[in-house]
């Protein structure tokens, strides 16, 4: 049964990837959707940030002195000035253990 | 003009730093899919069958929650839909291929690719080969999740869970947006975004993560009429 139910999800998730894909041609869009399309990497991917930085594993949200906002913001800073992927990450992950190992401890 | 194997090579340059969470994550997953007391070979093949990171563990939750297959599965497709969104954008530049490329490249289209492809695209719409980028993007997160969720099962949690290595999820995608946080118009449409997940968190199936996209694309439309 379970099985069963990973590939339907498989197949679903394809689906998700391969529809558009397949099926969109270039005359099928027009200019005013294309400009709206251009948005689409800022219009989804803070879905997967907020959520994840400000929502525990309980599903309630953080306080606002929680070490991830903290991180969080070091993190937009340093990417902002970097221009790099690395050092974003780093940097985010170094200043919340500096709080939660140091200062939390 | 790059060569194919330029741009496979510069797909994978430009996908390898977000591994920096990916792999982790993965570890994560499939540590977590054994530990719910699922069968170490089914916890894999859905890295195999979905190659949907955070989808797989929802996957897992849900019915070691109790909830119905039918619930655990249309989780998995609403949380999976923002492919759509990808593959609408993605369509302009793989027009050309064939109806058979168009099916097998479309398997491995994740966030992170599609994010560094589309930024490379932009910049190289000329380039003939463009979706060999799109492929060493895709390839490169295929191969580092099939290992790391595969560490993840056999060795278990061995990643310390005090290290909070979850947080580095965010932060990939924080590095994938940041650069637009000059422009106002971006920024507007990423707040919208981020607050509609958090009011829409507790919506059926995960649906905040397909809600917040639309209300903030419809929102984007609005600007763009602004703008004129």
């Amino acid at each position: 049964m379970t099985w069963l139910s990973i590939t339907i999800a498989g197949i679903l998730t394809y689906f998700t990837r391969m529809t558009m894909i397949v099926l969109v041609r270039r005359d099928l869009l027009g200019e005013k959707i294309k400009a709206v399309l251009a948005y689409v990497p800022s219009a989804v991917f803070p879905a997967i940030i907020f959520p994840a930085i400000f929502i525990n594993d309980y599903g309630t949200y953080i306080e606002m002195n929680d070490p991830k906002i903290f991180g969080a913001l070091v993190a937009i800073i340093v990417g902002y000035f970097s221009r790099n992927v690395i050092a974003t990450i780093f940097s985010g992950l170094l200043s919340y253990w500096i709080i939660i190992f140091v200062f939390l401890s | 003009m790059l060569s194919k194997k330029q741009l496979f090579s510069r797909g994978m340059l430009d996908i390898a730093p977000h591994m920096l969470s990916v792999i982790p994550f993965g570890i994560i997953c499939g540590a977590i899919g054994v530990d719910l007391g699922f069968n170490p070979y089914l916890v894999y093949a859905m890295s195999i069958i979905i190659f949907g990171g955070a989808s797989q563990i929802v996957f897992l939750q849900l019915l070691s929650g109790g909830a119905s297959s039918l619930v655990a599965v249309t989780s998995v497709g609403v949380i999976n839909s923002r492919h759509l969104l990808y593959g609408a954008v993605l369509s302009e530049y793989l027009e050309k291929l064939s109806f058979i490329k168009k099916l097998l490249i479309s398997y491995v289209v994740v966030d992170q690719g599609f994010a560094e492809s589309n930024k490379f695209f932009k910049k190289n719409k000329t380039e003939q080969y463009l979706h060999y980028h799109l492929l060493g993007t895709g390839i490169t997160m295929w191969v580092c999740w099939q290992i790391a969720t595969l560490a993840g099962i056999i060795l278990g949690s061995f990643v310390p869970e005090e290290l909070g290595l979850k947080f580095a999820i965010p932060l990939t995608f924080i590095a994938i947006v940041v650069q637009d946080l000059k422009k106002l118009d971006h920024v507007i449409v990423m707040l919208v975004c981020g607050i509609s997940s958090l009011l829409f968190f507790e919506a059926p199936f995960k649906s905040y993560i397909l809600i917040s996209p639309v209300i903030a694309l419809f929102v984007a439309a609005l600007l763009l009429r602004l703008k004129k």
